[in-house]
């Protein structure tokens, strides 16, 4: 029978989920790296036992840990991230030019096919990839390196690359994301990358259409279809339906915030419907609560535009959390099962696509991240 | 033998119960504490000071004989007593550090 595994990073360690294909009964194990922040957690898609996770701490720095049973057991890799050559500066939140500065990794990206093979999204923003099991690591430098670097700017949570997406049917395209750069490309494997903003409008930037200084929150992309890509920016729900060469805002009917639309932190695809998307509004950028104290997953079975709020199992009273951009993710069973974390420490999952919700567990710290596996 | 205290999430990481027990050649000094315990425990590297620049990381305190070595060079010689393995070299997270979390 099915099973499904929940990888869930809090702010003070990791927690793993355990289910059969019914999703109704869940075991709980964790914390793992107890006091850790755990920032994101994600098994291979080629050998499911195989797991990555990025812990960190203000004191002790970065660690890498790898699991090959599944997340019973783990070992610490290596966690030397270097950049390449002369790092040089981006822009400082004062417009001054800062340092390059390694962080921490926000986002871990095992290759589709190779256990061995992992991208990282740092901070600050560069991608990094291990061929080796995470025995070490290497700058992609194209990334960094293009030529809009040293104008970037962090957003409120840092200069993070945040989002690495793989195209499983050209295995030289990636597409990444950065707070606050915005979206890229690249079509050699990494080589040379093409900022992939055309039609994203931030009112808080000089230049509304700026080729970079967006602040893309996510991106998310259906693997039956790689040219579609979904994006959740600081405002709007965005979609491409050319690999990122435009795209147009696609807010609809989402909530109505002082006259606008459309912000959040995560977005997600269902497993099976590439048009069928979720997200979960979020109320204004000084704010970072649901609407109304009310937690809805929104849905469109569209592609964007008409959306749905589905509340069903949600508090719908007093709930001021927050769902942050890697805390949302879905499984492949035959009905397609959603997740959610929030920084109340809840994990929500929808075993029917988002039409009923149950907390499979509460009160953890709060949520960083939420991947999830379907094992056979 | 030199005797060297860590605080609890890096004996965690490092699987180590109890004090770490060291053999420091030549003189007895910051760098050469943690050259050697970065040898016996490679999963430490980069936690206690940088891996390129080996600068202590910024939230990380150094004591020793009731004083704070945290600021002095890390080729000065350490005290006798550090030296001799009578007192601790210890490794202290800062109170006052990390992030809000």
């Amino acid at each position: 029978m099915s099973q499904v595994r929940v990888l869930v990073g809090t702010r003070k360690g990791a927690f793993i989920l355990e289910s059969d294909g019914k999703r109704d009964r869940w075991d709980v194990s964790g914390p793992h790296f107890a006091g850790w922040e755990m920032y994101h957690i994600k098994g291979s898609p080629a050998d499911p036992n195989r797991i990555y996770a990025s812990q960190s701490s203000g004191w002790f720095g970065q660690l890498i840990q790898r699991s090959n049973d599944g997340g019973k057991t783990w070992e610490p890799v290596d966690n030397k991230f270097v950049y390449e050559g002369v790092p040089g500066t981006h822009k400082w939140y004062d417009g001054t030019p800062h340092p390059w500065e390694f962080k921490r990794v926000w986002h871990l990206e095992p290759s589709l096919t190779d256990p061995d093979t992992v991208y990282a999204g740092v901070e600050d923003a560069a991608l990094f990839q291990t061929t080796d099991g995470g025995k070490s690591w290497k700058e992609l430098p194209g990334m960094r390196g293009h030529g809009t670097g040293s104008g970037w700017q962090p957003g409120a949570g840092g200069l993070g690359l945040h989002t690495i997406i793989l195209d499983p049917k050209d295995p030289k395209r990636i597409f990444i994301a950065i707070s606050a750069a915005g979206a890229f490309r690249t079509d050699d494997g990494g080589t040379t990358w093409k900022a992939i903003n055309q039609g994203l409008r931030s009112e808080y930037i000089p230049d509304p259409n700026a080729e970079v200084g967006h602040c893309v929150h996510h991106m998310a992309m259906h693997p039956s279809r790689p040219g579609v890509l979904f994006m959740q920016k600081h405002w709007d729900v965005l979609r491409s339906d050319n690999a990122g060469d435009l795209w147009k805002e696609v807010n609809g009917n989402l909530p109505d915030d002082a006259g606008k639309r459309g912000f959040g932190f995560v977005i997600d695809i269902h497993a099976h419907e590439p048009e069928t998307i979720y997200v979960v509004p979020i109320k204004s950028d000084s704010q970072h609560f649901p609407h109304d104290g009310k937690l809805r997953v929104y849905r469109s079975k569209t592609g964007g535009n008409n959306w749905e709020p589905l509340t069903k199992g949600l508090p719908q009273s007093n709930c001021y959390v927050n769902v942050l951009r890697d805390a949302m993710a879905v499984d492949s069973l035959d009905s397609c099962g959603v997740y959610f974390g929030t920084t109340g420490g809840q994990v929500y999952a929808s075993a029917d696509a988002g039409e009923n919700w149950n907390a499979i567990v509460r009160d953890l710290p709060a949520v960083l991240s939420v991947e999830v596996q379907t094992l056979a | 033998m030199i005797t060297v205290v860590l605080p609890e999430h890096l004996r965690t990481l490092a699987k180590v119960i109890g004090d770490v027990k060291l053999d420091v050649h030549g003189v007895v000094t910051q760098r050469s504490i943690l050259d050697a315990l970065e040898v016996q425990y490679p999963m430490l590297r980069g936690t206690i000071r940088d891996h390129v620049t080996k600068e202590r990381r910024a939230f990380v305190r150094f004591f020793a004989c009731q004083e704070d070595f945290s600021h002095g060079s890390p080729d000065a010689p350490l005290p006798d007593a550090v030296a001799s393995g009578a007192e601790p070299f210890l490794v202290v997270g800062a109170i006052a550090g990390g992030n809000r979390a």
